[in-house]
């Protein structure tokens, strides 16, 4: 792979706190090398802000290997920036050429407040998963794991659903602000298996009403959270969601 | 002497007695009795997941904006267990074995046995959350091998294994919180413990949105906040994986042990310059498959698929024929640590090996031909095959090789080289997990306890969750079976404001100095000096050298570290600068340790003890102890030390050939 340098204007949005007036900065940033990553080059910008005395970007960031979730910077009008399949910290410098401008934004969600900078509050996702997103077994209840045999075809189909990452990216890529792949990845990885299987009405039920209660808004089919989402979770998840929580409405009208 | 509290009897029927006769603590109590658990990795989600079953009041913490990010996310390869599925010689007693061997018989033996007794659970349990392991086409639960050992134990979810154990943590966690027996502190960072008449009695913490300082009560303290690897600056920990939480308990008189035992792990993603943040592991299920080469000539530059067969030199599996690719990682680190020392290293910066999958896609092809009954394929038609098949396996590992290299493995080798990716080291505690300070626990990657000087690939999952779900649920009650008369001492206690005040100080102190470097410019050269000289091999001069280096850099950075922002605002500067703050203390421990254990063993190398062909010596007459340190103030530690006495495995030169 030939190796490059930039240069390159960056627009990052900046904002004191939850209730501070938000607006974007420009700065510019040399002798970017294309084998960087984009959290890198900030790391670069940062330690330039500081050694200029100003103060540097906030933005989430933890594992820098796409799977913690963490990371979550709108890149260039796009969730995670332009590459398909990409969390911002897999995203490479060799994504954009000497002389670009990059606008970096946070997440835009009713149910996502800015924090700091870059950085949101994500807690609705956790208060979702409390809802509904496990399977109700106590530790050391456990039979044998081989006593439950589990076809391939769904077993695999539900590690893919279970990859989520919980970035949200998916609803800051909506324009409804939607949590729906969110919310299904996990009601489908439960609903494929048989231990989720006595839960899975209560479940997709509890979780939406979770969500709805958030302000995330409603599904509209548009498919952007899927082109967006750093995991690939499939929209054939919402319709699976769809028809559990349909399911779950009518048997559960006591 | 230190007494690890190890129950009498034969090895077998140690924990079996235990259980039986450890105290209980009857439900109307463990209401009132209060938990406080530092992390939400997988030894600290599945603590307090399970603590909040058992009806104890617990709160659990964590850095991160959420629990389900803890760095036990990240992990790819595996879980250890020994369920003997592929009925292929594995039992408890093996697995057993290959800990205390593979770590180079400086472990526990009680606590390695324990380890493997409960390792046939973690799965039945993680299977019953919807943990969506790999299966065969049966329905059944897939197996791989990983390195040190010669079955197939290890059950995972491609290479997310990590992700998917501590999802379902994560789950049973949340479930507790909805049910409102624990409750979740996230973005909260613990800045110090708190101790009443000798016993741990709560924490200093930090809401790191506000900054404000928070005081919080618990009858014990639990940490499970992982390792310190990122002493180093660069390694394929999270970046904000830190010491802070085991250091503080070390302030505190919890003693620290062992904690030069690094591992260094050979599969990593090379750096590729200056700008560096972190490293990338490239799982160790990779060398199931893969092959790892140089060639056989000095400095040759041409590319891999120029390189004929016969110039190839395969160099495990010419040194060690008998585990081959699959030897322990210390031994495989420094194997490719010496051939690129001796000039075979590859790429530009010579400073890597390749890891190669043309032979296994070849393999799986015709495997995958034979499955499907067809015959007559071209080549290209079975490397097709082969290449789906090995994508299904390590697709994400490859993904993620090819989005930070630029380069595609499926078509040409990856390069490799090792870098630090797990500390052995970590809180010393005895069998019941407890350390030094009553009260106070330590679960997962930040105590010492199960793999000695090395740890098997695939083993740091199963600790982790054996720590949380099966040993503290019985080991703490025994302990808190004793404080049901303790009632909630109020937070404004003495001892509570103290604390408090201290940590005040610290970061005042720290935002005070408004010096002229930032904080990572000081982690760096700290990582650089430990990397340097307490790396894959070190050295008595290069230690003392090195002792020197880290005060003077220590003493440089509470003059000149620049801390930007103020204190009561989300300020992720500041909460760098205390983790390197302590991080710059700990370096110093380290290299003394080092210093002091004048054998090799395991992933610590002297070179002044090495066998005739350059393997690590050990010096069972004079170092076959736990090395335990005890804080007396800045820069100065005692040395206590637990005998370690084997009954089951003798120690011997390790062999791997
Ligand atoms: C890239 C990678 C791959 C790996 N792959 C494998 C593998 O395949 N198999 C295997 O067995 N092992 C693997 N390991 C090792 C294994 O992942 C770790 O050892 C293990 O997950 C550690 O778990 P833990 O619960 O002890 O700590 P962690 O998961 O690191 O959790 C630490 C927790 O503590 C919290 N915390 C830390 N400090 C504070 C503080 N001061 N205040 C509040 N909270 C705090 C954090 O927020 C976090 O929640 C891998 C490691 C890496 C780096
Ligand atoms: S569905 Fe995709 S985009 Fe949404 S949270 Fe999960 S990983 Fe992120
Ligand atoms: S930092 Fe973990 S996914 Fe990007």
């Amino acid at each position: 792979m030939e190796h490059y340098n930039m240069n390159l204007t960056l627009k990052v949005w900046k904002q004191q706190n939850k209730n501070a007036q938000g607006g974007f900065e420009t700065y510019s940033v040399k002798d970017i090398s294309s084998e960087m990553s984009f959290l890198e080059m900030f790391d670069v910008l940062n330690e330039q802000l500081i050694n200029e005395g100003k103060e540097p970007i906030a933005f989430d960031h933890d594992c820098r290997e796409g799977i913690c979730g963490m990371c979550s910077m709108h890149i260039n009008g796009r969730a995670h920036g332009p590459w398909a399949g990409t969390t911002t910290c897999q995203l490479h410098m060799r994504a954009f050429k000497d002389g670009d401008t990059i606008t970096v934004e946070p997440w835009r969600a009713g149910a996502f407040p800015v924090l700091k900078d870059l950085t949101v509050d994500r807690t609705a996702f956790d208060r979702i998963i409390e809802a509904g997103g496990y399977v109700s077994v106590n530790t050391g209840n456990a039979q044998d794991a081989n006593c439950l045999p589990v076809d391939k075809h769904k077993a695999d189909l539900a590690f893919a659903a279970a990859a989520c990452i919980g970035c949200g990216a998916c609803v800051a890529a909506c324009k409804n602000s939607s949590a729906m792949l969110f919310v299904s990845a996990k009601v489908s990885q439960l609903a494929l298996l048989p231990q989720g299987d006595p839960e899975r009405q209560t479940r997709a039920l509890n979780m939406v009403a979770q969500m709805d209660k958030e302000g995330f808004g409603s599904c509209t089919n548009t498919g952007a959270c899927e082109a967006e989402c750093p995991k690939e979770i499939s929209l054939t998840n919402i319709a699976r969601l769809n028809r559990e929580f349909i399911g779950a409405g009518f048997s559960s009208e006591k | 002497m230190l007494n690890a509290k190890i129950p009498a009897g034969p090895l077998n029927t140690k924990w079996e007695d235990y259980k039986g006769h450890c105290k209980l603590v009857n439900p109307a109590n463990k209401r009132s009795l209060e938990v406080i658990v530092i992390g939400t990795g997988l030894a600290g989600a599945s603590a307090a997941a399970s603590l909040g079953e058992l009806g104890y009041k617990v709160k659990a913490f964590c850095f991160q904006d959420s629990p389900r990010r803890a760095h036990s996310i990240a992990a790819q390869g595996g879980i250890n267990a020994a369920k003997n599925y592929q009925n292929d010689g594995d039992s408890v007693y093996r697995l057993f074995y290959d800990t205390v061997k593979g770590g180079d018989y400086r472990a526990r033996e009680a606590n390695v046995h324990r380890l493997a007794e409960v390792s046939g659970n973690i799965i039945d349990q993680c299977v019953a959350q919807g943990v969506p392991f790999a299966r065969e086409y049966g329905g059944l639960l897939s197996n791989r091998s990983f390195g040190g050992t010669q079955v197939q134990r290890t059950f995972y979810a491609a290479g997310q294994t990590g992700q998917q154990l501590l999802l379902g943590a994560y789950s049973a966690l949340e479930r507790q919180v909805a049910l409102g027996n624990v409750k979740m502190y996230s973005r909260h960072e613990m800045l110090d413990i708190v101790k009443i008449d000798g016993k741990a009695r709560g924490i200093i913490a930090r809401d790191l949105i506000t900054g404000e300082l928070e005081r919080h009560f618990g009858h014990a303290v639990l940490i499970c906040s992982g390792g310190y690897g990122n002493v180093f600056f660069l390694s394929t920990n999270a970046m904000g994986s830190n010491v802070t939480a085991a250091w503080k308990a070390t302030k505190n008189g919890a003693y620290f042990a062992n904690p030069c035992f690094t591992q260094i792990h050979p599969t990593c993603i090379p750096v590729s310059g200056d700008h560096q943040s972190k490293l990338t592991l490239m799982s160790e299920s990779l060398r199931n498959d893969g092959r790892i080469w140089v060639p056989k000539k000095q400095n040759d530059t041409r590319k891999a698929s120029e390189i004929p067969e016969d110039e190839r030199d395969y160099y495990l599996e010419r040194r060690y024929p008998a585990f081959g690719n699959l030897v322990p990682r210390d031994v495989a680190s420094r194997a490719a640590k010496e051939r690129c020392d001796a000039g075979y290293g590859v790429g530009t910066s010579k400073q890597a090996v390749f890891l190669d999958f043309a032979a296994a896609i070849e393999r799986y092809g015709n495997i995958e031909a034979g499955k499907r009954q067809l015959s007559n394929l071209s080549k290209a038609e079975i490397i097709k095959l082969g290449k789906e098949v090995v994508a299904e396996k390590y697709g994400n590992l490859f993904d993620m090789y090819a989005k930070i290299t630029g380069e595609n493995p499926y078509e040409q080798p990856m390069r490799i080289y090792p870098a630090v990716h797990y500390t052995m080291g970590g809180l010393w505690v005895d069998y019941e997990l407890q350390t030094t300070v009553p009260g106070l626990y330590s679960l997962g990657e930040a105590n010492f306890s199960d793999h000695g000087a090395n740890r098997l690939g695939a083993s740091a999952l199963m600790q982790g969750l054996a720590d949380g779900y099966f040993v503290i649920p019985y080991t703490l009650g025994n302990y808190l079976a004793d404080e049901i008369r303790t009632k909630a001492i109020p937070t404004d206690h003495p001892a509570f404001v103290e604390a408090e005040n201290k940590v005040k100080e610290t970061i005042s102190k720290l935002m005070g100095i408004k010096g002229t470097k930032s904080v990572d410019h000081f982690h760096k050269k700290l990582g650089k000096i430990m990397w340097d000289k307490c790396g894959m091999a070190r050295n008595e001069q290069g230690l003392k050298e090195a002792i020197e280096e880290i005060k003077a850099l220590r003493a440089e950075f509470w003059k000149d570290v620049r801390v930007p922002g103020a204190e009561k605002e989300f300020n992720p500067e500041l909460e760098k600068a205390g983790r390197v703050a302590d991080f710059l203390e700990l370096g110093e421990l380290m290299c003394i340790d080092a210093l002091q254990r004048r054998e090799s063993c395991g992933g610590h190398f002297r070179e002044e003890s090495q066998t005739p062909d350059g393997e690590a010596q050990r010096d069972d007459a004079n170092f076959s102890y736990v090395a335990a340190w005890e804080y007396k103030g800045p820069g100065q530690f005692e040395l206590h030390k637990e005998e370690l006495k084997f009954e089951e495995v003798i120690p011997s030169q390790r062999s791997y050939k």
